[in-house]
């Protein structure tokens, strides 16, 4: 078993898939993505071997953020756009605990943008969710932070005439230390992906691409879909070349200071000028690059993009807390009450 | 030292106020004033006033900074109305400050600042000095920019190092005025500056010799004494109402073996409960300076909810950006301390002055059905109680509190007698026990409504809660009619029984008669001076304090039933008399209120009260 987080106390009994069903009628539509997010985190939750009673699950509001509910952990359903804050309190509070985030591309982006970017710029060891649908789905149908520019929603009736954020560049450009991407229509690599962010220590961010059948149905379709899939997603492998197409023989190259994509075999492209990713790589340049191609000069990079390690901020409370108690003669209250000038009236 | 022979004046109680400009360092002078008043056996309290600028422009009246200390041989329950000596160290502060010094007030002057430009530029017409606009005042004209200089000349340091001791030397004159010792403030340079010697040797020096000036020039005829006040026996230590109000919830998380966590956001006037719990990492607290407001808030919840004393401090435009937040913790039937540090408002309104304009915000000002405790502290010692109590209530009830206090408690200080811990009243949190047999996140205390705490970790507590309304007893997401009006039902009655949990009111005079004056909150000190005072011209005033808001403590209806006239005195406009008229209607209700970012006055209050006595 590769390397977990060794503050959160692991389960002595093997767990399974059903420990973690909850009782709970599931209200998404049928046919929405969120149910498949819901099947990999209920099959990686027994993988990664915690306690049940140590998993966490956090949510502002929106369709994603019905998702506490329907796992069997402890769990909070919060308000919307606060899942981010809500989450750094519990894991301040309890760093024992795996916290999971479930949120959406409104309730992250737009009324919670702040607390998204700070939680990333502290890096607290949190896994967050992020269901982008690219549209509002439980106000039925109004554009996103996330939604293509021109595109046609209830309140866009002429299309939208604002700039989508693109989420991997937001978490770059946070400082953030993990990111993926994944579509919803794949459960191994969303499975995949979630296991790598309880792996990482900080702040890791999972865009799933995820599909809303009623308001912006196949939004994500020209790049996941069956047809499009081996033209339009990279999969990355960290330690392996940068390949894509139907034979693999199409892959990115550094050419200048821009990635380009060639074909091998033509042009005197020979595998070796293949880029290789590294997930690992601490500098985000090659990273930042990766999360913001897209179609149709480029395909989409999915997989973990960015793993990088940096100190998590509720280890470097919990040793600030620990100095504090090894060198501070105020040891309790009393001391503390006694503590600078003080004087007796007889 | 050779001591001269005195006259001595014994004085009861006297405000004495250091103004300067912002660099002057009146802010030290005012605290080492206060701490040898201490020493002496005084009962005092203080105030600093600073403007909201941090450096306004060098001798403008909007760059003057003050510290006033109101010290006595009796019971101080004010800073200080009006002020009976003034240090003044440049125009601009007297031109600021002269309005509230006591005609025949004593006023110290730096005159070495008095020159042309600077008269000018604290908008004088003319130099107060030389026409007769202090002929009321008994003026002390002091060199003391040149005598600072002058008594350090031995040294050979730097005159604008030398200029910045300058304070020590008026500090110093006062110490003579009021037959102070030295030592204290001796010993107080010598940690402060324990890793610069010069400075030590600066300050004791320039201490020294304006104590010398003042015995020289024979400062006043007499030395005033303010002999020790009688104080009950104990420790004793000076403490603003913000450093008490941390301390309080430090206590209680001790008590109560939660951990503390504040998620906070730095505002004027709350910020340094933010820094002071920064300071206790030893204690185990947990700080975080959130992004937002929001955040903080939420951050608490989160934290709350895996078992630590969620907290979260601010003043009036925090707390409205919380509201949202405070309702989800009323719906999680989470505890959370909300203390809000009162300041003058709308909107971002006086900053660094105090209002008690947030009491309705506090009970009332958030979406849906949403009751919350809310308390508020009279004192800047007695923020370590209210602070103890609202955490202490929150947790016990499974319910937010929102503790009120104000600028002039959190800046202000009063003397704090230091309690023991063990003698604190015990906090029993009603946390669930691992595998507790058929627990449900909203199965009910049947006496107290209390829902449990089920903290995440434990082993067969796993449960979800939210802020969609919830089935009572299972927690289930529910949008049932009829459960909603038993939740909604649930959550006010849970907030009303603490009503049987918490002291009933006092009453200072009369248990009955013509008048009752009623206040809450940082008001104390001036009403219950004005109530006293009105006494004592064998009149009958009886005066109720309230600390207890929602829920008011049960006997109030009781206790309002028995006076012919009810005057309730507020720095908003009638807010308190508003829900008093809500809860217990009656038509005998008055209301004296002022809204100038000022405390009330004493003397404006017992006009009040003379004049709705005599009024048939």
């Amino acid at each position: 078993m590769d390397f977990i987080n060794q503050t959160v106390e692991r389960s002595n009994v093997q767990l399974a898939k059903a420990d973690f069903e909850s009782d709970q009628m599931v209200k998404w539509c049928p046919g929405c993505g969120a149910h498949a997010i819901l099947a990999a985190v209920e099959r990686v939750f027994p993988k990664i071997g915690y306690r049940k009673e140590n998993f966490c699950l956090v949510s502002g509001i929106g369709c994603s953020s019905r998702f506490p509910y329907y796992v069997n952990t402890y769990g909070i359903h919060g308000i919307h756009g606060r899942a981010a804050a809500i989450g750094t309190g519990v894991k301040i509070s309890n760093p024992r605990l795996s916290v999971w985030i479930a949120t959406g591309d409104g309730d992250s982006l737009a009324i919670g943008g702040n607390h998204f970017i700070h939680i990333i710029r502290r890096n607290v060891d949190v896994n967050i969710l992020l269901f982008n649908n690219q549209i509002y789905g439980l106000t039925k149908g109004q554009y996103s932070p996330t939604t293509p520019m021109g595109k046609v929603t209830k309140t866009s009736p002429q299309g939208t005439i604002e700039h989508p954020f693109n989420i991997g560049e937001l978490v770059m450009g946070a400082q953030g230390t993990f990111f993926a991407r994944v579509p919803d229509n794949n459960i191994n690599l969303m499975t995949e992906a979630m296991f790598e962010a309880a792996k990482h220590d900080g702040t890791s961010i999972i865009e799933i691409l995820q599909n809303c059948i009623i308001y912006a149905d196949k939004a994500h379709a020209d790049i996941i879909g069956k047809e499009m899939k081996e033209e339009n997603m990279l999969l990355l492998k960290n330690g392996e070349p940068m390949l894509f197409g139907k034979n693999k023989d199409k892959g990115l190259i550094l050419k200048g200071t821009r990635l380009e994509v060639a074909e091998i075999g033509k042009n005197g492209i020979t595998l070796d000028r293949i880029l290789v990713h590294d997930q690992y790589d601490q500098d985000p340049g090659i990273q930042t690059m990766l999360a913001k191609l897209a179609p149709p000069h480029f395909p989409m990079v999915f997989g973990v993009i960015r793993s990088a390690m940096f100190p998590t901020y509720d280890d470097l409370v919990e040793e600030q807390i620990k100095y504090a108690k090894e060198t501070s003669p105020i040891k309790n209250v009393d001391a503390l009450l006694n503590s600078g000038d003080t004087w007796e009236i007889n | 030292m050779a001591q001269k022979k005195r006259n001595i004046i014994e004085k009861d109680n006297v405000v004495v106020k250091f103004v300067g400009d912002s660099g002057d360092g009146m802010q030290f002078s005012g605290s080492l004033f206060s701490e040898s008043a201490a020493l002496a056996g005084n009962d005092l309290a203080t105030f600093p006033d600073f403007p909201s600028e941090i450096r306004a422009p060098q001798n403008t009246v909007a760059g003057v900074s003050g510290f006033q200390v109101h010290m006595g041989s009796e019971k101080i329950y004010t800073t200080g109305d009006l002020v009976d000596v003034l240090v003044a160290m440049n125009p601009a502060s007297l031109k600021a400050n002269l309005k509230w010094a006591k005609k025949g007030a004593t006023i110290i002057l730096d005159t070495d600042s008095f020159e042309e430009k600077s008269v000018e530029k604290a908008g004088y017409k003319e130099n107060p000095l030389e026409n007769n606009s202090l002929d009321n005042y008994n003026v002390i004209k002091a060199p003391i920019t040149a005598l600072t200089k002058e008594s350090l000349k031995d040294l050979g340091i730097d005159n604008k190092v030398a200029e910045r001791s300058k304070n020590m030397f008026s500090l110093g004159m006062l110490y003579y005025i009021f037959n102070r010792d030295l030592k204290g403030s001796f010993k107080n340079f010598e940690a402060k500056f324990k890793k610069n010697p010069q400075l030590i040797e600066i300050n004791k020096l320039v201490l020294q010799s304006g104590y010398n000036y003042a015995e020289t020039i024979e400062a006043l005829e007499s030395v005033i004494q303010v002999s020790p006040a009688n104080m009950e026996k104990g420790r004793y230590r000076n403490i603003t109402g913000n450093v008490a109000t941390a301390w309080g919830l430090l206590a209680a998380s001790e008590k109560s073996g939660r951990p503390l966590f504040l998620g906070s956001y730095p505002i004027t006037p709350a910020t340094e409960i933010l820094m002071e719990l920064s300071r206790h990492k030893s204690l185990g607290a947990k700080v975080f300076q959130a992004e937002d407001e929001i955040a903080g808030i939420c951050s608490a919840i989160g934290a709350s909810y895996t078992g630590s004393l969620g907290c979260t401090s601010t003043s009036g435009p925090g707390l409205s950006l919380k509201s949202e937040a405070i309702g989800l913790a009323v719906m999680t039937e989470l505890p959370l301390v909300i203390v809000d540090v009162q300041r003058g408002g709308p909107s971002t309104g006086l900053p660094t002055k105090s209002e008690q304009s947030d009491l309705m915000q506090a009970l009332y000002g958030r979406n849906g059905e949403c009751p919350v405790i809310v308390i508020a502290a009279s004192t800047s010692a007695n923020c370590f109680y209210y602070a103890y109590e609202a955490a202490k209530l929150s947790m016990e009830h499974m319910t937010p509190c929102i503790l009120l206090t104000d600028g002039y408690l959190g800046f202000g200080s009063s003397l704090f007698k230091i309690p023991k811990m063990a003698e604190m009243p015990a906090i029993n949190p009603p946390i669930a026990k691992a595998n507790e047999p058929d627990f449900k996140p909203y199965k009910r205390n049947a006496e107290t409504l209390v829902r449990k705490w089920a903290i995440p970790g434990t082993e067969g507590l796993r449960h979800r809660i939210g802020g969609l309304e919830k089935e009572n007893i299972s927690g289930i997401v529910s949008s049932d009619p009829v459960n909603h009006q038993v939740m909604t039902d649930l959550r006010a009655e849970k907030v009303e029984k603490v009503a049987e949990f918490i002291p009933i009111q006092d009453i200072y005079g009369e248990p009955e008669g013509d008048l009752l004056v009623v206040s809450w909150g940082g008001t104390f000190g001036a009403v219950r001076s004005a109530v006293e005072e009105v006494q004592n011209q064998n009149k009958k005033v009886s005066h109720a304090h309230f600390h207890y808001i929602m829920p008011l403590p049960k006997n109030t209806g009781e206790i309002l039933s028995k006076f012919k006239k009810i005057l309730v005195c507020e720095l908003n406009s009638g807010q308190f008399v508003q829900y008093l008229k809500m809860k217990h209607p009656a038509s005998n209700y008055y209301q004296f209120n002022k809204v100038q970012g000022l405390p009330f006055m004493i003397n404006e209050l017992s006009e009040k009260f003379n004049q709705l006595l005599e009024e048939k």
